[in-house]
């Protein structure tokens, strides 16, 4: 059965606090940021897409000098705070960090950069200001971390920005579609405003390209048009059963639960996630935190391959989600219009395919769960109709660029998920630096 | 099992272990506590003309992220009445007669003060004196502490006096507030002391509070200098106990060691370079009495490796190690070798050596790990990148003489021998 209001007011709580709590004190910090060798051209800036100078900042914790360290943070990665909430750093910084050679614990460079950003946030540092006017104007589409992130080096060097955001928040998908333990709406709107008090930017919101406005209308306007729309659209299944009540998909799910109140969020008793992304992940955890009494994620390979990372599987599993290897959905069974059972092909390993990961095949045998909801996490998709529509050179959806950024069309530059066709914020941030760069380059300022 | 036992000119306790005069030993109940917890000795905090102390009197020097690696204080000598220290000396003696009971003193500047002193506190049951020449502060001020100590002609003449009354071993503490302690040193041993000890404290500033702009330790919204002690000072203490090991004139007399011991590291060190017992202040301070443990324990096995049965099986071996840098061998030359399996990539020898040093090692891209390397041929053989490397034993000094005989700077210039490497 789906219902909401499954748990008391104190166990959602409970389920979606912080995951990762920050240093309570000084001390704690510091004695994290001590154990720091300090690195030089060090493994872990390699291994951050913005390359945050993470020993530096880290040191200066150590020098009680908070205000440098939440600098040299932002100055390479203006959502540092969302990031160190978000980051999967087990793959990143953290992953790389020379400690592990040592097979010692990392260093906890997402919590010490956490204890910076927060304090420049609380205490509202303005480490930024903004160079003379240059008189140029840029437009940027969507107000997600490539948009942002674009938006503020634009803003330091001169420029004023406008931001056309679909939606009545800012953010992108930090606000809409990261799981809920790890960012709050309150943060996710503090660290928009953070970023945004240098001045010179401006968020229309509720505004989408292709429908209140068009490429045309902004490049008219404007001296400079950054896309940065993200890709949205939940992949289809394109089995028998996927319109029945009770199959949702992950992305439009986790912003259901983003926009409302948990106690107001339906989830099944027995709820199958299709998919081993970040997103699955997310989705299966947070229906498990909802009340789900049971949460088994279908997954098409094995361990070896599966797309996400040892600590999110670990975050899921510690809750309680299973995981059906080798099985992929092939129809969803209904009754009443109402979802009733899964039924999985049962795969077995092949050659590998494009990704190098060894392809599922399928081995003929079936077997069947029996479900109430099922929550598809097979990927998401770019906006193919609105980027053909304007006009833009792409792949499948995915924006085609040169030099990092730069579009087809004169004067329009893109950057973020809707060319990368979906990574992590923190790739979304460089991409918004890049995007600004060539921008500024363009601009001739 | 290895015999801690140490018999300093008579002065016997269960172990080299003393607790130097300081807080640690300032009434019973802090000596009573040593005594149960193992300590071999106390030396009784200074004992003089009544004197007053102010608040606060600490401050210390925190180095990454480690607490007290210097220790400073303004305190002066013990604050507490002498006939209160002296009927608690003799209980303490009477409940451990086995353990080492020094008193520290410091009179006022004439021979009457000095011999009523020794005479009120030698009934007491002490086993000897320590004559404090040492403090650097507030009693400086009244001619007294580094005041005398860092005068020779000074030191001997109080010594002379004092050795006129005592009837138990004389310890002459002395300051490392001066050039070179081997003056002050020689004039003690030559006005007939029976012992040497050192170092007392050396003054210092530990910092300033970049709030108030006041130095610490605070009094009031001022400080003064203080006198600083503990892990920062034992290189300091180590080579000031090496000039008094090895003067043909001090070395005469046996040595008490002070200054930054910590672990049994450091007392084997310092005794090593010739102190018969050590003393500890700062350690204590931080940890307690219960070092002491690890303190005998750690001595004692490294004792059992290394063959030593009692402590004056090595007491003072590495003392004519230390030499003159004219009698160094230049033909010695070794360089640095980084174990590849054991590398971490850190690349701090690489900084080190390339902004500092000789460029000597190689850095060869990788992302995210560069691999180091050395260029033989550039090292000079300065450790600098194996003292910063984080991994034990992971760069090593590998030896490879320029020739096999032995050859110093002085024979190097008669002979006329080239002297640009570069
Ligand atoms: C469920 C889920 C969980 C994730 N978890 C993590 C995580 O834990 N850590 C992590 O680092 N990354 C995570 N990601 C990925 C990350 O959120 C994205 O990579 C990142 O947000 C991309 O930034 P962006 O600015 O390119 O796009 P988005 O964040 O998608 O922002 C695009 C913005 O453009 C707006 N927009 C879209 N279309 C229009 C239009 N037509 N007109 C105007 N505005 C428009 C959108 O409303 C949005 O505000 C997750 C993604 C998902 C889906
Ligand atoms: C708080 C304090 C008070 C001290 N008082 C005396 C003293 O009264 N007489 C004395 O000879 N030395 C005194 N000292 C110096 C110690 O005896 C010792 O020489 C010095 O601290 C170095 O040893 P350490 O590094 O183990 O602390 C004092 C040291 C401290 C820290």
């Amino acid at each position: 059965m789906i219902s909401n209001n499954r748990l008391t007011e104190l166990e959602y709580q409970a389920n979606f606090a912080d995951i990762h709590p920050p240093f309570e004190t000084r001390d704690a910090a510091a004695v994290e940021a001590n154990r720091c060798l300090f690195c030089y051209d060090a493994p872990c800036i390699k291994s951050c897409p913005t390359s945050i100078n993470i020993p530096k900042f880290i040191k200066q914790i150590t020098t009680d000098n908070i205000k440098g360290s939440a600098h040299t943070i932002f100055v390479s990665n203006i959502m540092g705070a969302g990031c160190s909430k978000v980051c999967p750093v087990e793959k990143l910084c953290e992953g790389s960090c020379v400690y592990n050679l040592m097979h010692e614990e990392p260093i906890n460079i997402a919590k010490l950069q956490r204890y910076s950003t927060e304090a420049a946030m609380a205490n509202n540092w303005q480490l930024f200001s903004r160079k003379e006017s240059n008189g140029k104007k840029v437009a940027i589409i969507g107000a997600g971390p490539a948009g942002l992130s674009c938006a503020h080096v634009l803003s330091r060097e001169g420029t004023d920005v406008t931001i056309y955001e679909k939606e009545a928040l800012g953010g992108g998908l930090m606000t809409y579609g990261i799981a809920a333990y790890k960012v709050t709406p309150e943060f996710c709107k503090a660290e928009v405003d953070y970023i945004t008090s240098i001045g010179g930017i401006d968020i229309k919101y509720n505004q989408a390209l292709g429908k209140d406005v068009s490429l045309k209308q902004l490049t008219e306007q404007y001296d400079a048009v950054y896309i940065a729309i993200g890709v949205g659209e939940a992949r289809q299944l394109d089995i028998p059963g996927e319109d029945l009540a009770g199959v949702e998909d992950a992305i439009s799910y986790i912003y259901h639960l983003r926009t409302s109140d948990y106690k107001e969020m339906p989830v099944g008793d027995r709820v199958a996630v299709i998919g081993l992304g970040m997103t699955a992940i997310d989705a299966a955890t947070q229906a498990k935190r909802l009340g789900a009494k049971d949460v088994t994620i279908v997954y098409r390979r094995t361990y070896d391959e599966k797309p996400c990372t040892d600590v999110e599987l670990d975050i899921a599993k510690l809750d309680g989600c299973q995981v059906e290897w080798l099985a992929a959905p092939k129809e969803i069974i209904g009754e009443n219009g109402k979802v009733k059972q899964l039924v999985c092909s049962r795969m077995k390993l092949g050659e590998p395919d494009a990704s190098g990961r060894k392809s599922p095949v399928d081995t003929g045998e079936t077997f069947t769960l029996d479900v109430d909801m099922v929550i598809k996490a097979a990927g998401q998709m770019p906006f193919s109709e609105l980027v053909n529509t304007e006009g833009l050179k792409n792949n499948y959806g995915k924006i085609s660029v040169e030099n990092k950024t730069v579009t087809n069309i004169n004067k329009v530059f893109a950057g973020g998920d809707c060319v990368n066709g979906g990574k992590e914020v923190v790739d979304a941030v460089q991409a918004g630096k890049d995007g600004a760069a060539e921008i500024l380059k363009f601009l001739g300022v | 099992m290895a015999d801690l036992f140490t018999d300093f000119l008579g002065i016997k306790s269960p172990n080299p272990f003393w607790l130097a005069s300081a807080p640690p030993t300032d009434k019973k109940i802090n000596v009573l506590r040593a005594f149960e917890a193992g300590w071999g000795g106390v030396v009784w905090k200074t004992l003089g003309s009544q004197v007053k102390n102010v608040s606060s009197r600490y401050s210390a020097v925190d180095y990454h992220g480690s607490r007290v690696m210097g220790f400073n204080n303004i305190e002066l000598i013990s604050d507490r009445p002498l006939d209160i220290n002296l009927k608690e000396i003799e209980e303490c003696v009477k409940l451990f007669p086995d353990r080492a009971m020094v008193v520290s003193l410091m009179a006022d500047n004439n021979r009457k003060a000095w011999h009523e002193l020794i005479k009120k506190v030698e009934d007491r049951g002490a086993h000897g004196f320590e004559l404090n020449f040492g403090c650097p502060h507030g009693m400086t001020e009244r001619g007294l502490g580094a005041a005398v100590g860092q005068d020779p002609e000074i030191t001997g003449m109080i010594v002379e006096w004092v050795m006129e009354a005592a009837t138990i071993p004389v310890i002459t503490k002395l300051t490392p507030n001066v050039h070179s302690v081997v003056p002050a040193g020689r004039a003690a041993v030559k006005a007939g002391t029976n012992a040497l000890s050192l170092i007392n404290t050396i003054q210092s500033v530990t910092g300033i509070d970049l709030d108030t702009l006041v130095p610490n330790p605070y009094v009031d919204g001022k400080s003064v200098f203080g006198g600083y002690c503990g892990p920062a000072v034992k290189p300091i203490a180590l080579k000031m106990l090496t000039t008094i090991a090895q003067d043909p004139v001090t070395s005469r007399v046996p040595i008490s060691g002070i200054g930054g011991v910590t672990t049994w590291k450091d007392a084997a060190e310092f005794m090593l370079l010739g102190s018969t017992s050590v003393q500890v202040c700062t350690a204590a301070m931080k940890h307690g009495f219960r070092i002491i443990e690890d303190l005998c324990e750690g001595l004692s096995n490294w004792m059992d490796e290394k063959g030593y049965r009692k402590t004056t099986d090595f007491i003072g071996k590495s003392v004519e190690k230390i030499t003159h840098w004219e009698d160094l061998d230049i033909n010695y030359h070794h360089v640095a070798n980084i174990n590849q399996d054991k590398c971490i990539h850190c690349g701090l020898c690489y900084i080190a050596c390339e902004d500092t040093s000789h460029q000597s090692i190689n850095l060869q891209y990788g992302k995210p790990y560069n691999t180091y390397t050395i260029k033989e041929e550039e090292c000079v053989g300065c450790n600098l990148c194996k003292l910063i490397c984080p991994v034990d034993n992971c760069i090593t000094m590998v030896e490879q003489r320029v020739a096999p005989e032995y050859i110093n700077w002085k024979e190097w210039q008669k002979q006329g021998l080239p002297l640009n490497d570069h």
